[in-house]
């Protein structure tokens, strides 16, 4: 299992000289950019980088959510024994602020990368690139961050502009 | 006599355990052969042992120091479990109390298929087998991991009278041994545009974060040990990112992929959570550094002191994010003076330090609080004042001043004061 190299590096030790490039061998398998690995750009930027194609409307989600997600969430996300998703926009700054991805969230890209590799709990990953743009559609269509009529794909998931966009103070 | 009991189990009321510590200390008669003299002998020095163990397991009579878990009822693998630093001495947290908080379960991950990537932003992504970060140079370090959401029950107006560590145990110290990240960085090679690193878990969620890459540069491991042995499964096996001092989100487990990039990918888990809301609806994002914190773990909420008058060493721990701890004092008034405990040696960088002092009680009414000073200045806020800086809906990153009020009959009892 051991490598001559290391053999040779023992000696050098035994040399008495430290030199930090000599003391481990670079063991780390070269791959090829990952750009084509699905698995290794799980990932989803504010920019829209990472969002796969696909697409879905605010009516499918709405069947779906009640399928899925009701059961923790609430009736239209207004939350259950899992926190609220949508309600209470404009309530951070007042006497009981309500944080929910609609009066809070930042991004409406977190949505997509936050439901494909969580939700439903009993499931992760086993939601389809159409089916994860219907929910985020439904979900933000509940505060009317989106109309009824809305459709969801990469190019417009990122160009949602949530409520609270500018809440954030990052250090 | 019942209060006498409670000492031998440091002032806790559990019965059960003060009756197992009558027997075993009751001194039983011997054979005819020693039957004439005066002495009598414990039960365990007449008869022999039990077996050797392949791996060993705490006495039995210690069966009631556990984690406290508390779970989500629909998702039982959400939630947290509590280290009940109430029971605990020392500085090093056991293996198997080490706090734990997952969002959907233990993962169950074979280290010889699990690999660990780098790419992204680097010259050459690179691939990790477990077997080979076990050959790189292991460099070990004493670190705290806390939570972000610990004590947060503090920010609550009538304070919980849950057991220190039951409160604020989702802390832990350990000594975690692993690979330098700036090891494996340099070898993939960072190009200059490279400024976070988004961290990935191969947990049922993929827990994902965004972490400031001169920060796992400075001082950021890829840990392999745990107290000498192996990660434990819930502290991420076979391979975890420790970031010392920062809030426990970015500590992330069951590591699988670190992507560089120019930007935070904002994430769940630093957008939605562990962002500290203020008072005017804004909310400070990236807070990752833990501030400078105390508890006096005992004589604590729940206990009843035995003796009065009596003396008894006010013990406790610090630790902070930014440094080493310099100076912990400690009031039996409330906070209207201040004496300096003495701390434990060693004294490391952003780990657990102990403090202790002597203290006489002669029955009367107390308030017993820490403050812990650490070498970059920072003093540990009062309550009142955290409140007023930060508002009560911030959540996360509590750090004040802990207060135990104890009573003439001894019984102590958590207060904000
Ligand atoms: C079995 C209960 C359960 C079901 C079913 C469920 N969730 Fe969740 N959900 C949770 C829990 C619990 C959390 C909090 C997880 C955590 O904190 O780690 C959560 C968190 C979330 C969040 C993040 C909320 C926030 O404010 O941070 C979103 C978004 C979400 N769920 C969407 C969904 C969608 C969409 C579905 C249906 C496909 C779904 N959930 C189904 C239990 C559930």
């Amino acid at each position: 299992m051991f490598m001559p190299k290391l053999i040779m590096i023992i000696f050098f030790l035994s040399g008495s000289v430290q030199a930090n490039d000599e003391t481990y061998q670079a063991l780390g398998a070269p791959i090829d950019q990952t750009i084509s690995h699905p698995e290794l750009n799980l990932t989803i930027f504010p920019d829209g980088t990472g969002l796969p194609e696909g697409s879905g409307s605010v009516a499918q989600g709405k069947q779906l959510f009640n399928r899925l997600c009701i059961s923790c969430h609430g009736q239209g996300g207004r939350g259950g024994s899992a926190m609220a998703l949508t309600g209470d926009i404009g309530s951070l700054n007042s006497a009981y602020p309500e944080k929910t991805v609609n009066s809070f969230w930042p991004y409406a890209t977190t949505l997509f990368d936050y439901i494909r590799r969580s939700m439903p709990p009993s499931a992760p990953f086993s939601l389809s690139s159409n089916e994860i743009y219907a929910l985020c559609a439904y979900v933000l269509s509940q505060d009317a961050i989106l109309d009824e009529n809305a459709v969801l794909d990469k190019t417009t998931l990122p160009q949602v502009k949530m409520p609270n966009r500018d809440g954030f103070l990052p250090r | 006599m019942e209060k006498h009991h409670k000492s031998r189990r440091q002032f806790l009321q559990h019965s059960a355990l003060s009756g197992v510590a009558m027997m075993t200390s009751l001194p039983i008669l011997a054979s005819e052969l020693t039957k004439n003299k005066v002495s009598t002998l414990s039960s365990s020095m007449l008869k022999p042992g039990g077996e050797f163990s392949n791996y060993g397991t705490p006495s039995p009579y210690e069966k009631e120091v556990i984690r406290w878990i508390s779970a989500n009822s629909d998702v039982p693998g959400n939630g947290v479990s509590w280290t009940p630093l109430h029971e605990l001495q020392g500085t090093i947290t056991p293996n198997g109390l080490h706090y734990e908080r997952h969002h959907n379960g233990v993962p169950d991950i074979n280290p010889d298929t699990h690999n660990v990537v780098i790419d992204g932003l680097v010259d050459k992504p690179l691939n990790f087998s477990i077997h080979h970060l076990l050959r790189y140079p292991q460099h070990s370090r004493i670190c705290f991991i806390e939570c972000g959401g610990n004590s947060n029950e503090n920010y609550k107006t009538s304070p919980s009278q849950a057991s220190a560590g039951y409160a604020h145990g989702l802390v832990s110290n350990a000594e975690w041994t692993g690979v330098p990240l700036a090891l494996l960085l340099n070898e993939a090679g960072i190009q200059s545009s490279a400024k976070w690193v988004i961290a990935e878990g191969a947990d049922a969620g993929a827990l994902n974060v965004s972490i400031p890459i001169d920060k796992l540069l400075d001082d950021g491991l890829l840990a392999l040990y745990q107290n000498g042995e192996r990660l434990r499964p819930e502290n991420g096996y076979p391979v975890r990112l420790i970031v010392p001092g920062w809030e426990g989100i970015v500590n992330v487990k069951w590591l699988r992929q670190l992507k560089l990039s120019a930007s935070p990918a904002m994430t769940r888990d630093e957008t939605s959570q562990y962002t500290d809301l203020q008072p005017d609806g804004k909310a400070q994002q990236f807070s990752f550094e833990m501030q400078v914190k105390s508890l006096i773990t005992s004589p604590s909420v729940g206990m009843t002191l035995p003796d009065n008058p009596g003396t008894y060493q006010v013990t406790g721990l610090a630790w902070s994010g930014i440094g080493k701890i310099s100076r912990v004092e400690v009031s039996a008034d409330g906070g209207q003076t201040w004496q300096d405990a003495l701390l434990q040696e060693p004294i490391l960088d952003k780990a657990f330090t102990r403090f202790s002092i002597a203290w006489q009680w002669h029955g009367q009414y107390a308030i017993l609080q820490s403050r812990a000073t650490d070498e970059s200045g920072q003093i540990q806020p009062t309550r009142e004042v955290l409140i007023a800086n930060r508002g009560k809906y911030s959540y996360y990153h509590y750090n004040a001043i802990i207060s135990w009020e104890v009573d003439e009959l001894g019984d102590i009892h958590h207060v904000y004061a």
